[in-house]
């Protein structure tokens, strides 16, 4: 629970990871291409005082993970969405025993959603059902960039996917996180096509689908897709650091994002260990649009608790005190709305 | 080595200069202007280049496209006579510098990960460009007049001279757009004229592409700067035909 100028916002972390880029982990040159990486992202868009040394940012441990993410009581909830990287770390990258363990031990702070590959077939459907029986999963997390073996990229339509959302409807998992990564395969189109969420999302109208990062680099093609799906979400990993270094671009992506859906489909996510949350909800809270960017509406404090929690918490029923808790904004000026009853495709 | 500097300077001049033509196209920028040129060494008649991207991650399909551009436009530099371009600190770096060095093209590169060509890919980013140069424009003018019809402009409406509509024309040319006064500004990608009920629509969609890309070019150049300390000297402004995003660009921070 976060306070702040007499208003409480019960604040729901739905992107933390507890991973392991150490170099005896590391299995070839990409495991440190992808940590590096990671890191240029920390140090690009933090505050100076929240920079880490690089060895502490190869990983974290549970208990540290724990310190970080709830220091002073203003996370209520964290989402494990762990990626494999099962080609660049001998044991993975998402550490899945360990981070499960976590939130078995903290079940009222912690909930951990696994990953699946379309690409590892029908083993992978039966070992997705033992593990949503063990793990109890609620979600999953989906890296359309992941590489395996000779593939370097999937998408969310390649006939197996299907399959396996077929089986996360009978399971019960119905929140897909969608990290669009640069799919690499085919080369010819755009790596970061958000298009194939459009037609999972069409398929699957009983599956929500969170599309991390909000889309970005593609912000205007997954706006224009969650216009039309109302199972569509926003995962603000990623974009909200911004906050600090490039204020006025955030303020544009909160706008857009506001516009296009709405409030209700906006997920706050630090995507620890990237970022910490303490800061982000903090500048969060305090955040406006500048006044000069009149195309924008003002953010109302009823927006900024659904972000930060209300939202997330909906999607995975977690507990929320009734005095905290908000109805549902009216629709946008564009949606959500069904896609027959809207005259959008040919704009 | 460099006994006849005059000479070579020239030259070398002449191959930054063949640089500036080469795009990236998500960014719409020269990869001169963003700093991804890190060296240019010119011997007689040989050149070698090296690029740098802002990850080891970045879509190798652009990064083929840059890499490959920028060793046509160097070729074709007179009285150079042998090119070597080179992409540093890469995921796909062997692969492409290998591809590239032996002429393999696009597919004899890239094998059964490529299909057919990467034109489509940059006929996209050329649309995108398009698109938020046009909402540049129309928001410019409407800045200043909030009252304009924006499904009514044409192209003589525009301020001659601007920035802004320069930059549009020249996008407008790359697509084969019409560029005559009486030409609709707002358009869709085939240069249709969209039902003035819609022009909102239209002006609102075209602005999410254009903070989509200008936000991009700014982390692009961000994380550059941090992955390479002291290339932020290598970079130049944003150019003067997209004012409307005043970002704080921070230099990032070097622990």
């Amino acid at each position: 629970m976060y306070s702040k100028d007499g208003e409480q916002y019960h604040v729901v972390d739905s992107h933390i990871a507890l991973w392991d880029a150490r170099p005896e982990n590391q299995r070839n040159i990409h495991g440190k291409q992808f940590i590096d990486c990671f890191y240029d992202y920390h140090r690009n868009l933090s505050p100076e005082s929240e920079v880490w040394p690089y060895e502490e940012y190869l990983y974290q441990g549970g208990e540290r993970l724990m310190r970080d993410v709830f220091v002073d009581g203003i996370v209520d909830h964290a989402i494990f969405q762990p990626a494999r990287l099962a080609e660049f770390y001998h044991r993975g990258f998402g550490q899945t025993e360990e981070a499960f363990a976590l939130a078995q031990a903290h079940p009222d702070k912690l909930t951990y959603n696994h990953h699946w590959d379309p690409r590892d077939g029908e083993n992978g459907l039966d070992r997705l059902r033992a593990d949503a029986e063990r793990m109890q999963l609620k979600g999953v997390k989906l890296y359309t960039a992941d590489w395996h073996g000779e593939s370097r990229g999937w998408k969310l339509t390649d006939p197996m996917a299907y399959r396996y959302f077929e089986l996360c409807r009978e399971l019960g998992i119905t929140n897909i996180h969608v990290h669009k990564g640069p799919t690499i395969r085919p080369l010819d189109r755009d790596a970061f096509d958000v298009a194939d969420v459009d037609h999972a999302a069409t398929d699957f109208t009983d599956l929500n689908f969170v599309v991390e990062h909000c889309g970005l680099p593609r912000l205007e093609d997954f706006c224009w897709i969650a216009t039309q799906e109302p199972n569509v979400y926003a995962g603000l990993a990623v974009a909200i650091p911004f906050i600090h270094t490039r204020p006025r671009y955030f303020a544009q992506i909160m706008g857009e994002l506001t516009y296009w859906l709405g409030e209700d489909r906006i997920l706050f996510s630090s995507d620890y260990a990237l970022w910490t949350p303490k800061w982000l909800v903090e500048r969060f809270v305090d955040f406006q649009i500048p006044e000069d960017m009149t195309e924008y509406a003002p953010l109302t404090t009823a927006l900024k608790k659904k972000v930060l929690g209300l939202n997330a918490a909906r999607l995975y029923d977690l507990p929320v005190p009734a005095e905290l808790q908000l109805p549902d904004a009216d629709e946008t000026a564009t949606g959500p709305r069904e896609p027959a009853a809207a005259d959008l495709a040919s704009v | 080595m460099t006994a006849v500097l005059p000479a070579l300077t020239g030259t070398e001049a002449e191959v930054r200069a063949a640089l500036g033509t080469v795009v990236d196209p998500e960014l719409d920028e020269p990869i001169t202007d963003v700093g991804f040129v890190r060296s240019v060494a010119v011997d007689g008649s040989a050149v070698e280049v090296h690029l740098r991207l802002p990850t080891s991650f970045c879509a190798p399909n652009f990064a083929w496209l840059m890499v490959s551009d920028a060793h046509d436009a160097v070729s074709a530099v007179p009285g150079v006579e042998s090119v070597v371009v080179e992409l540093d600190d890469h995921s796909d770096s062997d692969l492409i510098n290998r591809g590239l060095a032996a002429g393999a093209g696009y597919r004899g590169t890239f094998g059964s990960e490529a299909e057919e060509s990467l034109d489509e890919l940059r006929a996209t980013f050329q649309r995108k460009a398009h698109t938020a140069a046009m909402e540049r424009a129309v928001t410019a003018l409407l800045r200043s007049d909030p009252t304009v019809d924006v499904a009514a402009l044409t192209l003589g409406d525009l301020p001659a001279g601007e920035h802004t509509t320069d930059a549009l024309l020249r996008r407008r040319a790359t697509l084969g757009l019409p560029l005559d006064d009486g030409a609709p500004v707002l358009v869709h990608d085939d240069g249709t004229r969209p039902d003035p009920a819609q022009a909102e629509l239209v002006l609102r969609r075209a602005r999410s592409v254009r903070i989509s890309v200008d936000g991009n070019a700014h982390f692009c150049r961000g994380l550059l700067a941090t992955r390479y300390p002291g290339s932020e000297a290598d970079q130049a402004p944003r150019p003067g035909d997209r004012p409307l995003l005043p970002l704080t660009v921070s230099k990032g921070t070097h622990p």
